[in-house]
């Protein structure tokens, strides 16, 4: 199981077992979006010469990585300036721009942004006319499922750059069962040096943790857990954290959500937890039995586990019955995707 | 996986896993002689589209640690194509050492000649029909060029050669070089052919860039020279890595085409175009 | 002065001069960049300090010999083409 040596690995960079299946660990960890964080990690340590190379491509890569995110982050705060809303990074290019350990070979992919709920259209018309293109023709049922359930506006490319971008304005669906408070994310969010913001730090767990486990089937997993390892280590340095995540958890209905996770992270990454918040819970095994589900040549495993995830990740974004309108939609619209059902009209 | 072979491609090496035995043979087969090695780059695999589909109607999706999410799966039998086509596709998302460059290469006296261009402007047969008079066949898919030293690797991995081209080299490579006729691929009828000993064994050692040709298959012989902002562009176009590689691609590839002439070649047929790039190495080399 | 105001966000700049044209690497954004002429003149001039359209052909015009008035045009479109490609910014 190389899912497990990985975890091990960054875990304690110095418990190398001495026969490592090295291609299996890299695999596992591109696989897995963790090759940046695991080249960082044993960065200095002796490995063979082959495995040193390509750690330290994947640990330059890194810096083009950072260079790009911080660069669609500029690019959006310069579309977005003459609004003159709050605009608050999320995910990787968050812990890019403040500094953060997380940002360490942390890969980034889409340019995540939070802004006010009532500010949508006005960014979407901004980031339009500075280059941003939606993906595909705004009708049909994704764009209006989208518009109606989604936290997020349907994600804009950008065309000469080729890079994502998504607008949210809160960091759950609307369909999911815990309802974020969005107005308090953004009031305590934290200004950065150029303008653009930051969630403070219990919320930025929070979201991590609705991202880990009350969004989606898990896919990712590890990385967003090492994501939170990395997070709870830097900011529970500061006094009195963790009643304030507590409390912060519990204001935007997250609490179960943010204590799984940080068991999670304590259990496979050995995150140090105040006592208060290591409580046993027998549904913890099946999530770190799917978190674990990937084998040295980089493949899914447990494919009954991931099912039972895949269910579970669309039962918590949506109430049944509008879930079986979503799969039945789907499995229709299949077909011929290129081909939208009614007419396209080009405003 | 059930079946997997490691292999040491220039500087690089990949280890293809598959789900049936066919493609795994095939390639050892065609890539006999070559060194494997302990850890791999990159990894490929090979696997069924679902899982029924290892037995029903075979059909290989091309997995590996780089994936293109809508990546056309290939029928069993075009398992060797898949394989290549993994490999290529770990090269080019994944590689981040070397600019590659979307080209054939040669070399003379320690200086390499770099083909590009479209597909279908003959350059791996030419760097085919050249790596068997006089020449070392570096590659004919992809140079490997080392930003820190301006030096161009080798890559010298199996010669996809398409339609006319494949009875055009039979005339003077033996039976045993050849891999399977491979008929009905998205690239019309296939046959490889693994790079000779030479190529085989001087897999690691680079040249240093001399010319850059420019060739176009099917047109009148002419030569017209590149300039090297037209060079540039045309080479970062023919890069699949040129963005990501940052400052050092924009040092290597502005180097490149200060320090190295480029011209175009148009030419009517294969005998031709040989003709007329040693008349031009032989200008270029003096 | 009127107008907005234009900055260069050109630090650390890698230009290479292949026949004329500017090759120019742009290490905030990581992206290559070729560009005619007046483009470079442009943000060497900017790299006085920020300025307005106006004030960017007045420094232009010191420097090089040509009509302001016919001028004007083509340094306010290859403006809006560094705008765009991030190289110049409104400050």
């Amino acid at each position: 199981m190389s899912a497990r040596l990985l975890v091990q690995t960054l875990r304690n960079p110095t418990s190398l077992p001495a026969d490592c299946d090295w291609t299996g660990l890299i695999a596992a960890a591109r696989a897995e979006q963790l090759v940046g964080s695991l080249a960082f990690r044993l960065e200095g340590r002796k490995v063979p010469e082959r495995v040193e190379r390509l750690l330290a491509m994947h640990r330059a890569d890194a810096g083009r990585v950072r260079v790009q995110a911080l660069w669609e982050a500029e690019m959006a705060r310069r579309a977005l300036a003459p609004i003159g809303i709050p605009v608050v990074l999320l995910k990787g290019t968050a812990f890019h721009a403040a500094g953060l350990e997380a940002a360490q070979g942390r890969n980034v992919g889409d340019l995540d942004i939070l802004v006010p709920r009532d500010s949508l259209g006005e960014v979407e018309r901004a980031l339009i006319a500075h280059g941003w293109e939606r993906m595909k023709e705004a009708d049909g049922y994704d764009d209006l499922y989208y518009r109606q359930w989604m936290h997020e506006l349907p994600p804009l490319i950008h065309r000469e750059r080729d890079r994502m971008a998504d607008v949210h304005h809160t960091i759950l669906p609307l369909t999911a069962r815990p309802k974020p408070d969005a107005a308090a994310l953004i009031a305590a969010s934290i200004a950065l040096p150029d303008g653009l913001r930051m969630l403070s730090p219990e919320d930025m767990i929070v979201h991590a943790a609705a991202h880990l486990i009350a969004d989606g089937d898990m896919a990712g997993g590890l990385r967003n857990l090492w994501d939170i390892d990395r997070l709870l280590r830097e900011f529970s340095r500061v006094d009195g954290f963790w009643p304030r995540l507590r409390e912060r958890a519990g204001r935007h209905g997250l609490g179960p959500a943010v204590e799984r996770a940080v068991r999670l992270a304590h259990d496979l990454y050995a995150t140090p937890i105040p006592p208060s918040w290591r409580r046993w819970s027998a549904m913890d095994a099946p999530f770190k039995r799917r978190l674990l589900a990937r084998n040295g040549w980089g493949q899914p495993t447990r494919p009954v586990t991931r099912f039972g995830f895949y269910v579970r990740g669309h039962l918590m974004r949506m109430p049944p019955m509008m879930l079986v309108r979503h799969l039945v939609t789907k499995a229709r619209a299949k077909p011929d995707q290129s081909v939208s059902s009614t007419p396209i009209s080009s405003e | 996986m059930r079946h997997g072979v490691n292999l040491a491609v220039g500087p690089l090496s990949f280890r293809v896993g598959s789900a049936w035995p066919g493609p795994v043979a095939a390639l050892r087969h065609l890539y006999a002689g070559y060194p494997g090695c302990e850890t791999a780059d990159f990894t490929v695999r090979l696997e069924p589209v679902t899982p029924w589909r290892r037995w029903v109607r075979p059909s290989v999706a091309i997995q590996g640690d780089y994936v293109l999410p809508d990546a056309a799966p290939l029928p069993l039998a075009h398992g060797l194509v898949a394989a290549e086509m993994g490999m290529n596709l770990q090269m080019a998302l994944g590689e981040r050492r070397y600019l590659l460059l979307h080209a054939a290469s040669v070399e003379k006296d320690g200086r390499a000649l770099i083909l590009t261009g479209e597909s279908g402007a003959g350059k791996s047969t030419l760097a085919a029909w050249l790596g068997e008079h006089g020449w070392r066949f570096m590659g004919d898919e992809f140079a490997l060029l080392e930003p820190e030293t301006g030096l161009l690797f080798p890559f010298p991995r199996a010669v996809s050669l398409k339609n006319e081209s494949i009875a055009a080299m039979a005339a003077f490579v033996a039976g045993d070089r050849f891999g399977p006729r491979l008929e009905g691929t998205p690239k019309g009828t296939i046959r490889h052919i693994r790079p000779n000993d030479q190529a085989v064994a001087r897999m690691t050692e680079p040249a240093r860039p001399a010319l850059i040709l420019f060739p176009r298959f099917g047109h009148a012989a002419e030569i017209r020279p590149v300039g090297p902002a037209e060079a540039f562009m045309r080479l970062t176009q023919a890069s699949t890595n040129y963005v990501a590689l940052g400052q050092r691609g924009f040092d290597a590839l502005t180097g490149l085409v200060q320090n190295c002439r480029a011209l175009a070649l148009d030419y009517p047929d294969g005998a031709k175009a040989a003709e007329l790039i040693e008349l031009i190495w032989a200008e270029a080399a003096r | 002065m009127a107008g907005p105001l234009y900055i260069a966000d050109a630090e650390g700049l890698r230009t290479v001069v292949l026949e004329g044209l500017a090759v120019l690497f742009h290490p905030r954004s990581g992206q290559t960049h070729i560009v005619a002429p007046p483009a470079p003149e442009i943000l060497d001039a900017l790299g006085e300090g920020a300025t307005d359209l106006d004030g960017l052909v007045a420094r232009l015009s010191e420097r090089f010999e040509f009509d302001s008035n016919e001028g004007r045009p083509a340094i306010a479109a290859r403006l809006g083409e560094l705008e765009t490609a991030g190289l110049v910014r409104r400050s």
